[in-house]
């Protein structure tokens, strides 16, 4: 208790941070459950994807060495700017990937709701096990490009420049995000796709292009999500993606899953949650506490915080 | 290869019943003696190259078959999508453990304590989460599931990340010896059990609970307009589900003589889950080749180690994609009610 009065700020600060890598996440769950009703189990795989995507870059496309030194000025921006738009691709191109094998064909058969949720727990493996067998399930460094100074104490905050960065720019792709949901004609597709697929489809709206686009821009964030990640803590491995995928996916239900909105909410408030939890009953209660709020927080609000029913930001 | 449940339930309706008698009693011999199918040549194809056949039998063959057919109570027959289904197996499991290694007590009297303890916390967990619906119950579920790890991985009386060792083995029972060098003999408890469940499955489907969770699974809100009472036999079917997975977790513990909470992953629900959808959602015998199918098949490519959960996914996705109601769907009686809406589906 002591450390959370004592480190208040800095903690709000840190737990920020993770939370805006949760809202990004927890978009790529909420944008396909808006259209589909479904949970995107392979979306945890499509975060992992990403944040490889970015070690590749770096690493390899660009030839930075593991420890080599840290970029400045123009090169730094080129790198980083390329690392995020080449992983916010690479997730978006396989959330479509697997929104192509695993849901297309269920869903023109009209089946069972559990047969998709199946098909997406396998892809997730087939995901999973493929990068596993590529790093021979070794943890993979990423390497440093940003210099992680410490810009300025504030209230007794120590601002790092990363974390500074994934405050101020995934804010700004949430809210292009939203209004590009809100304004439009895509963005009115996929709301009228969301509201009611069959009389999207009467109105002349190509179902097929719709939702694979949802699951593009879904992936999209994810992958920006993954490279914030990076940038933060420069390491990954075949099975990052589960934990981090459980806390988004809980962040988008704790705000109302399928409501954009919500996802922002949710995971902002599940980062704070997590970190002011860690720093009062030890990091390894974390997730329970975690939990608890979220099944507490269900009983009395059932649809979550912001409910599943608003039309207006809901996907 | 139209409908092999469909057809399969033909036959049965045109046969007698001495020949049905015989035909039981037939299935549970064939059963009762797999155990010994890998010693004969032209069977030794079943034999699984690393870890013994017979060990894999009992884990995770006969566990899965036994767990798949508790979660199917919830999932199949209510429609109740259950994402923390490990968590029960888990409490059976440390009953066993904890229990076996501080008191006298051994595995045939632990037995009704963990079964006991399971069941109660499926009805904490049950009384106020099953008011939920859908995904949401989905993921209250899979967070329970992963309280009850976290907790015992935290919980250092209990051993914390390190388990408990030294679980001791049950006393022999009918002259059959129970220790690491008889698996067989767990093999034929977790086939009783197996047994007592299809039997309690069958003749609660055909009853008034049975038809209450029918109900519940094509229309929650028509059941409850129609008087049924529906969060009383949902947390029915819920505790029944975790009974089971108690009991799973009472002889896999005592089994394994060891336990740790990675033993307890939200893999295992995925993986149970995998089973029941698999096989056949809703139909006892599609949930019992689902088991044994997804149980096995790891087990036997153990050879192609490092690809074999690759493998895994890629038969998920197949099967999904070309058989999606699962091997052997349940009866068309009950498809054809079965719509998009299942299980709480869209319905703006």
């Amino acid at each position: 208790m002591h450390t959370l009065i004592s480190q208040f700020w800095q903690l709000t600060f840190s737990g920020a941070v993770q939370g805006f890598i949760y809202v990004l996440i927890s978009l790529g769950y909420t944008m396909v459950y808006g259209v589909l009703r479904m949970i995107n189990f392979a979306n945890s795989e499509i975060f992992m994807v990403g944040t490889f995507a970015t070690v590749v870059i770096t690493r390899d496309l660009l030839g930075h060495p593991a420890n080599g030194p840290d970029l400045h000025g123009a090169t730094l921006i080129f790198t980083m700017l390329l690392c995020l738009l080449g992983s916010m691709l690479v997730s978006g191109l396989v959330a479509m990937l697997v929104e192509l094998l695993a849901y297309r064909r269920l869903r023109s058969l009209g089946t069972n709701r559990l047969a998709p949720l199946i098909s997406a727990i396998g892809m997730s493996i087939i995901l999973s096990e493929s990068v596993s067998l590529l790093t021979e399930g070794r943890a993979v460094p990423d390497p440093e490009v940003l210099h992680k100074s410490s810009l300025a104490t504030i209230l007794g905050a120590n601002i790092r420049i990363d974390q500074l960065l994934v405050v101020i720019v995934a804010p700004i792709m949430f809210f292009s995000l939203q209004r590009f949901v809100n304004h439009t004609r895509l963005g009115k597709g996929i709301r009228a796709v969301s509201m009611n697929e069959e009389t999207a489809k009467l109105m002349g709206i190509n179902i097929n292009r719709v939702i694979s686009i949802t699951f593009l821009i879904g992936g999209l964030m994810t992958g920006a999500s993954a490279f914030f990640f990076e940038t933060v803590y420069e390491a990954t491995k075949f099975n990052i993606g589960f934990n981090i995928g459980i806390a988004a996916f809980t962040a988008a239900v704790l705000g109302g899953i399928g409501n954009i909105r919500g996802a922002f909410v949710g995971g902002l408030a599940l980062g704070l949650l997590e970190t002011y939890a860690s720093a009062v009953l030890g990091s390894q209660w974390k997730a329970i506490t975690v939990f608890i709020v979220l099944i507490v927080v269900l009983l009395f609000r059932p649809n979550g915080l912001f409910g599943e029913a608003v039309q207006q930001t809901r996907v | 290869m139209s409908n092999l449940r469909d057809q399969g339930a033909e036959f049965w309706a045109k046969w007698d019943r001495p020949r049905r008698v015989t035909f039981v009693i037939a299935s549970i011999a064939v059963a009762a003696s797999l155990p010994f199918a890998g010693n004969f040549s032209i069977t030794n194809i079943l034999n699984t190259p690393i870890s013994s056949y017979q060990d894999v039998l009992v884990y995770p063959v006969g566990m899965f078959v036994l767990m798949a057919l508790g979660l199917n109570i919830v999932v199949g027959k209510s429609g109740m999508l259950d994402l923390g289904y490990v968590a029960f197996f888990a409490i059976g499991a440390y009953s066993m453990a904890i229990l076996g290694t501080h008191t006298h007590l051994n595995m045939w009297e632990i037995f009704p304590i963990g079964i006991a303890l399971a069941m109660f916390a499926g009805v904490l967990l049950g009384i106020p989460t099953l008011r939920l619906r859908g995904d949401y119950l989905a993921i209250v579920t899979m967070g329970f599931g992963e309280i009850v790890r976290i907790t015992a991985l935290n919980t250092q009386k209990i051993g914390g990340p390190n388990g408990i060792a030294n679980i001791p083995s049950p006393p022999s029972l009918f002259g059959l010896k129970f220790n690491i060098s008889h698996p067989n003999s767990f093999f034929w408890v977790v086939l009783v059990l197996i047994l007592l469940t299809i039997w309690m499955i069958r003749r609660l489907s055909i009853r008034r609970p049975g038809r209450a969770w029918e109900a519940i699974r094509q229309d929650e809100d028509a059941a409850e307009l129609m008087g049924v009472p529906t969060l009383k036999y949902k947390i029915w079917s819920f505790v029944l589900g975790a009974g089971v997975g108690g009991a799973a977790g009472v002889v896999y513990a005592s089994k394994a003589i060891f336990i740790s909470p990675d033993a307890f992953t939200f893999n295992i629900s995925v993986l149970i889950l995998s089973c029941v959808v698999f096989g056949g959602i809703g139909n006892i015998w599609g949930v019992v080749l689902g088991g044994v199918f997804l149980a096995y098949l790891p087990e036997r490519i153990r050879f192609i180690s490092n690809a074999r959960q690759l493998v895994f996914g890629i038969v998920l996705v197949l099967v999904m994609n070309f058989r999606p109601d699962g091997i052997l769907p349940r009866k068309k009686r009950e498809k054809a009610l079965l719509t998009k809406d299942d299980l709480g589906g869209k319905n703006d």
